[in-house]
């Protein structure tokens, strides 16, 4: 493709910057306030009036202020840095700190920087969008020293807004929402730093601060989903998600030390995606690399067949689903492959393509995630799978080479997704319950606010113009390529990944029609009397949809209703610039000409869906409901009771294609049942029987040999000359009579005798 | 100074015997005599060892530092030779640490048949033996401080220990003893066959490269080594013995042997095995590093297996000395480096696993998993703790444990020249699945111990109380410790790592292109006649240097 | 002079002394008996010291003169003793120290 070589001679050969805005310099604060508030809530919270609320609070209040500064510091950045204007090599070791001028590729990287500065003087690319890299000695071993820092981007400085603000909200809204809960305090600790985690993970500069974050996220959402440990499900639950991403962090370990090696050694972001992008690093290695991190990403952000931790994870507390969701834990894995993207871009080799691993994992998600959120009762679950299949058009956006689509999607998705976890939440606050089927019903009547936002995030979510997810999904169709449906430059054509992703876009909606049918509308099938949320959930909810509207505006498609693909306009793909990396460290991919067709076929087909849903909800269902007077969720006699291949299927969706019964029947009951029993068997009677017959035999032959040696022999020896000098003994006492003469005769006697010897000798 | 320096190691060694010895003077019924002499003996040691960390020379930590020799035994030409360098320092550090922990730790909880003053006796004998193996530099000085941890722990054990404490104690000894014999038999053979002229591990080292030691004997050598070594390790199969000392120790004696005394062995590969035989070393590498993954395998599916909390914990001492041993078989930097920050992080981590078992059996009078349950809700803070070092055990980066095991499986994906490297790169795969398997038996273990709520038979039961003073004195240092070490893992790393460079032979180290290059090196031609001669025979170019 | 009639009283002496250690039952006589016996090695001493014209013979006769006054004290204070015991002197009922 041309558009390949055009873009790889317009990137310059540079990467990072030391020396920028002090915001974007001292980023690191971002992540260290919420830091400060886990432990600050940790040790003092039970003593403050609001019992730590308001420390953590506080935290995310001002790390959402620096994170805006920081974006606001990076537009700038962005638009003016001119890199021929960086200070020599020496002044930026200086500035680096002393730790850093250790690092190994410092050095030859900043004489990189003034070598480009020459070459392209007068070139056109002027303000390439360097990274913002700070550090400080991590660890030396193996007389290498290995840094800690940030590696600030556009990408990165994104998530640090969308974590911050989806953090803020989901604190303000759990002053509210876990009131009164036995453990509010420590609750509120661990959202700090399960936010300050998040952060952290956006902000490694290292591949092995990326897997620390990585874990630390892991074991925050391990501690909040388990928060109600009391019940064992609950904590069933929080073991699985822990255990789950555990199997995928053998990949993201083994990943991780092969581009270690691949590059060089060096743990070093901006590094391995040089020489990824350089080709410096065997295909072999980096298409091994790819493939472990993908199992990493599988389980991390939920894909197919590692994906059946999340749903049960909502075992957790509504907000700690909202945050996990929408702005921490799943989407790291997204984040992982974007922020490596290179390895994954040659290793899977996206570009000129039409089908590879992790477009394929993506597609696969994004329709069976997608399919099991309609057999769903609990109202968290629908909104779980309907995560998991939203996450498979992220991972299936950068599969097929669409970076900032997959981005975009991940930034809209934050927020509606948010919106309607909070909301669902609010609602099954007020009913004490989440079964939709059960306790719900008629909801709009009890909780207007809730219901006008969780519209307004489901239709946002089922792509409908001109809400945030239509731009974001249509973006990821149009990355696509397939079909030949007017996506001009895209990197490759990937046709199958567009068909599923227009099936799952028809999914999306219809399974949010029926998940609000069975919600709002209706009569309501619960007890008591549900009461109207208070302002602390409602604002969050009414902020969510406002950006469930707005944020898609952010990234108008090129050549949208002015300028032209080549000169976009106004709002025309500014997230993309800002975000999408234009630098050395980045692949040359190729931008998608977004099309008109291809956005009216879209919207055709996924507002087919939810009419379809509507049909059957609110037209047959709640007819039939009207007319018996009955409170239905479903028809009687559906075609799941009528068709026998249709109730098969439903049986499969039931049993979630009965993956959970795999791990835990099979697996994991294998690993810890028999297979544990039998490797504590053998050690038991093989390996102990070995050392206790050994000693048994040694006990067995020392009695031999006491018995028979020891006994009779030595002893016999050593019996027979006591027994001798006894019995001599007793021989010789007769002669000791105690009578003086005697004495004397033998005394005389024996004087004669030797007398008479010595006569006769002489 | 420049006089501390001279006798300041030899003071630490023996002070506690001293204490010892003063201790013997009072009767037994004197109880708070003998705790404070103890205590008072075991703190001065660590105030030695607090000067030592002062006055330690960073950047010279491939050195050996407050080195004394004196004449010894002129007959069979040992030295008393001791001093400290970056491998060892921070061995000797956790003993100066661990050992003033339990004391406290013990202070109103003496275990049945009580007797403090026998007890402390022997964790001071134990105290003087232990920091004189990490300070040795003459192997038949080594193998005497070796010899002299045995019977205190013997004793601990067969005293203090619990109902099977006669066999356990008994196992202990005889394994240990076995090991110990062969390590002895390897020792003198070294000593003849290099010449006869020294016991010193620098000059055993020279001397068998100018003696021209054939490979055949350095391998029988270091077979005996890996036996002594490897028993006390412990490797995968001679691990039985562990899980029994464990179960059946006094809590003390536990945390000391987890702590203090598995490193023994350990210590001796990176100290003795691998620098004074390099090529044997990559010889045994391969079953080295397979006994050390199946161990990290095997011990976690033991753990899965244990009903007993106690058990379980010393059947993951097994798991995480294969991570230990698996670095040491790289024979890389990178994996010895790891190996030592992982044997200090598993004393600590596994030291407080053991104390906060100990802690429950006392409250409980039972370790039997299936009884326990919500310990969260009656003692929430040890049950905090409990989770806290579940997650350190389990390898959670920012926590000690993560630096022990991720660069030694790192290390394994590249071991050193001469091995061979896919089998090490499946090793790796191997050693990673474990961390899996490790996960899931310490959370079983939180989820069945600390989660849930209590069983009726402990509901209510007054004597199930939160941690007490003497139980938070001695574990907050390790806490602290194990946090502290795992956000900055350079306070280890950094000291280990010049004086790690310095024990492997260059000819290890040395960086070849290619793995099938790098695993075809001859490293015993190397060692006879340097690097370009080896490069030479195996028929590669010559090095860019 | 000739040495053997010296040498004949002393033997003659000798031979009464051991007759009457041995055949005696009172312990006063058999003191004395052992007294004769003592006196005549005195008298050989000092015969051979004579002969021989040395003086060394007649030195060890007084040590043996001192040594046998030693004796006979140390004799008759058992005699004594005995007595008191036992009420009798007669040698052949005290075997005390019969094995």
């Amino acid at each position: 493709m041309s558009l390949l070589v055009l873009a790889a001679e317009s990137v310059p050969e540079v990467s990072f910057t030391r020396d920028a805005n002090w915001f974007l310099e001292n980023v690191w604060i971002v992540p260290l306030l919420p830091a400060l508030s886990f432990l600050g809530i940790l040790f003092f919270g039970k003593r403050l009036p609001r019992g730590g609320a308001e420390l953590g609070i506080a935290a995310l209040g001002l790390a959402f202020l620096f994170a805006v500064v920081a974006n606001i510091a990076w537009f700038d950045h962005r638009d003016n840095y001119d890199y021929r204007d960086a200070e020599p090599a020496t002044e930026l070791d200086h500035s680096a700190g002393v730790g850093d001028t250790v690092l190994d590729i410092d050095g030859e990287s900043d004489t990189v920087v003034l070598a480009a500065a020459e070459e392209s003087e007068g070139g056109e690319e002027a303000h390439p969008a360097v990274a913002v890299l700070k550090g400080r000695t991590w660890f030396e071993n193996g007389g290498v020293a290995f840094a800690v820092g940030t590696l600030l981007d556009g990408s990165s400085v994104m998530m640090l807004f969308v974590v911050t603000l989806i953090s803020l909200l989901v604190h303000v809204y759990s002053t509210d929402y876990v009131k009164g809960d036995v453990r509010f305090t420590h609750f509120f600790a661990f959202l700090s730093l399960f936010s300050s985690s998040m952060l952290f993970f956006v902000l490694s500069r290292s591949t092995i601060q990326l897997i620390t974050a990585w874990e630390l996220v892991g074991v925050c959402s391990f501690v909040l989903i388990g928060h109600w440990w009391e019940e064992k499900p609950n904590s069933d639950a929080a073991l699985k998600a822990f255990l789950t991403n555990r199997v995928g962090d053998i990949g993201l370990l083994v990943g991780m030390i092969i581009l270690f090696f691949a590059a060089g050694n060096t743990f070093d972001i901006v590094t391995i995606n040089e020489k990824a992008v350089a080709g410096e690093i065997s295909q072999t290695a980096l298409t091994w690399a790819a493939i472990s991190l993908t199992a990493a990403v599988m389980s991390k952000s939920g894909q197919f067949i590692l994906h059946t931790w999340l749903p049960d994870a909502m075992a957790g507390p509504t907000p700690v689903s909202a945050l996990i969701h929408a702005a921490t834990m799943v989407v790291a894995g997204v984040f992982m492959i974007a922020r490596l993207y290179p390895v994954f871009y040659e290793g899977f080799g996206i570009a000129d393509n039409s089908v590879n691993g992790l477009a394929v994992i993506g597609a696969v998600t994004v329709v069976f995630g997608g399919l099991l959120a309609f057999v769903q009762d609990d109202i968290k679950k629908v909104l779980a799978y309907s995560t998991v299949s939203q996450l498979g058009y992220m991972v299936l956006a950068l599969g097929v080479g669409a970076y900032t689509a997959a981005l975009f999607h991940l930034f809209t998705h934050a927020f509606f997704k948010a919106g309607l976890f909070l909301g669902s939440g609010s609602v099954a606050h007020s009913v004490h319950s989440f079964d939709m089927k059960k306790d719900m019903g008629g909801m709009r009547k009890f909780l207007p606010t809730p219901f006008i936002t969780f519209l307004i995030c489901s239709i946002s979510l089922a792509g409908v113009f001109p809400l945030a997810g239509f731009w974001s999904k249509d973006e990821i169709l149009v990355g696509t390529g397939g079909l030949g449906v007017g996506a001009d430059k895209a990197n490759g054509s990937y046709h199958l990944m567009l068909i599923m992703g227009l099936v799952g876009a028809a999914l999306t909606g219809a399974y949010m029609t029926r998940c609000i049918y069975l919600t709002f509308f209706g009569e309501f099938r619960g007890h008591g009397h549900p009461h109207e949320s208070g302002r602390a959930i409602t604002v969050p909810l009414i902020i969510l949809s406002v950006f469930a509207v707005g944020a898609g505006f952010l990234n108008l498609p090129p050549g949208f209703l002015a300028g032209s693909a080549e000169e976009p306009t106004g709002w025309q793909e500014r997230f993309g610039h800002f975000v999408e990396p234009a630098a050395a460290y980045f692949p040359p991919i190729g931008h998608a000409v977004p099309s008109w067709g291809l956005a009216i076929i879209a919207s055709i087909i996924g507002l087919a869906g939810p009419a379809v849903a509507y049909w059957y909800y609110f037209v047959k269902v709640d007819g039939l409901a009207k007319q018996t007077g009955e409170k239905l969720t479903e028809l009687p006699n559906g075609i799941t009771s009528r068709n026998a291949w249709a109730g098969a299927g439903h049986a499969v969706l039931v049993n979630k294609y009965y993956l959970d019964h795999l791990y835990n029947d099979v697996i994991v009951a294998g690993v810890k049942g028999p297979l544990a029993r039998v490797a504590y068997w053998f050690n038991q009677n093989v390996l102990d029987g070995v050392v206790d017959g050994a000693a048994d035999g040694a006990v067995r032959s020392g009695r031999f040999v006491y018995d028979n040696i020891d006994q009779k022999v030595v002893d016999g020896a050593v019996n027979g000359s006591g027994f001798l000098s006894s019995q001599s003994g007793q021989g010789l006492r007769r002669m000791q009579t105690g009578k003086v003469q005697q004495y004397a005769a033998l005394l005389f006697a024996g004087a004669t005798i030797l007398a008479g010897i010595f006569i006769v000798v002489i | 100074m420049e006089d501390f320096r001279e006798w300041g190691l030899t003071l630490a060694v023996f002070l506690p015997l001293v204490g010892a010895a003063i201790m013997m003077a009072f009767p037994k019924t004197d109880e708070q005599i003998h705790k404070v002499i103890a205590l008072g003996t075991s703190l001065a040691v660590a105030a030695i060892g607090i000067v030592l960390l002062i006055d330690f020379d960073y950047d010279a930590a491939d050195t050996m530092q407050w080195a004394v020799t004196h004449d010894w035994i002129d007959v069979i030409k040992t030295q008393y030779a001791v001093g400290i360098d970056g491998m060892s320092l921070p061995l000797v550090l956790l003993t100066m640490l661990i050992t003033p922990l339990c004391i406290i730790y013990s202070w109103n909880h003496f275990p049945e048949p009580h007797n403090p003053k026998a007890f402390l006796i022997l964790i001071l004998v134990l105290h003087t033996g232990m920091i004189g193996t990490f300070v040795a530099r003459d192997l038949v000085l080594f193998f005497v401080f070796f010899e002299v941890v045995l019977l205190p722990m013997f004793f601990m054990i067969a005293v203090w220990g619990g109902e099977e404490r006669k066999y356990a104690s008994l196992k202990f000894f005889l394994f240990t003893l076995f090991g110990s014999a062969l390590m002895l038999v390897s020792f003198l053979a070294l000593f003849f066959l290099s010449g006869g002229e020294t016991f010193s591990i620098t000059g055993l080292a020279d001397a068998v490269v100018s003696e021209g030691v054939s490979r055949n004997a350095q391998l029988w050598i270091f077979g005996g080594m890996l036996l002594g070594f490897g028993i006390k390790v412990p490797m995968f199969p001679f691990h039985t013995w562990l899980p029994d000392a464990h179960t059946q120790a006094p809590t003390v004696g536990s945390v000391i042997l987890a702590a203090v005394l598995l490193k023994l062995g350990t210590y001796g590969f990176v100290r003795i095995a691998i620098p004074i035989l390099p090529e044997a070393a990559v010889a045994w590498a391969p079953w080295i590093g397979l006994l050390a993954v199946i161990g990290i395998i095997y011990g976690a599916l033991g753990c899965l297996a244990q009903t007993d909390m106690k058990r379980l914990i010393a059947f993951s001492s097994v798991a995480h000395m294969g991570f230990v041993m698996l670095g040491i078989a790289t024979l890389t930097d990178f994996g010895i480096n790891a190996a030592i920050f992982g044997m200090v992080a598993h004393g600590l981590i596994t030291g407080m696993l053991f104390f906060v078992a100990g802690s429950v059996k006392e409250r409980y009078h039972t370790l039997e998993i299936s009884r326990l349950g919500g310990l969260l809700i009656q003692a929430p803070r040890m049950g905090w703790i409990l989770g806290f070092i579940s997650m350190a055990s389990l390898g959670l980066p920012g926590l000690a444990g993560f630096w022990g095991e991720f660069p030694a499986i790192l290390a394994a994906y590249s071991p050193a020249n001469g091995v061979d490297t896919t089998l090490f790169r499946v090793y790796m795969v191997i050693a990673a699945l474990g961390t899996v398997l490790a996960a899931g038996y310490l959370l079983w273990l939180l989820q069945r111990t600390a989660f849930g709520t209590p069983s009726e038979e402990f509901a209510d039961d007054p004597h199930i109380v939160d941690a007490n003073r003497e139980e938070w004195i001695a574990w907050a240092p390790m806490l602290v410790l194990i946090l502290v070490l795992g956000i900055y893992p350079n306070l280890i790393f950094g000291v280990t790592d010049p004086a790690v460079e310095e024990g492997i032979s260059e000819c290890l180290s040395y960086e070849i292109e290619g793995d099938e290059a790098s695993a075809n090196f001859d490293v015993g031609e190397c060692e006879r006649n340097g690097i370009d001669a080896a490069l030479a025979a195996s028929g590669l170019a010559l090095g860019d240097e | 002079m000739m040495l053997n009639q010296f040498l004949l009283l002393a033997a003659a002496l000798f031979c009464i002394g051991v007759y009457g250690v041995l055949t005696r039952r009172n312990g006063v006589l058999v003191l004395m008996s052992v007294e004769l016996i003592l006196n005549a090695v005195n008298i050989n001493l000092v015969a051979f010291g004579a002969f021989r014209d040395n003086v060394m013979g007649d030195v060890f006769a007084v040590f043996v003169i001192a040594v046998a006054a030693a004796e006979v004290g140390v004799g008759l204070a058992l005699v004594l003793l005995m007595y008191r015991n036992r009420r009798s002197i007669d040698f052949t009922e005290v075997d005390a120290l019969k094995g």
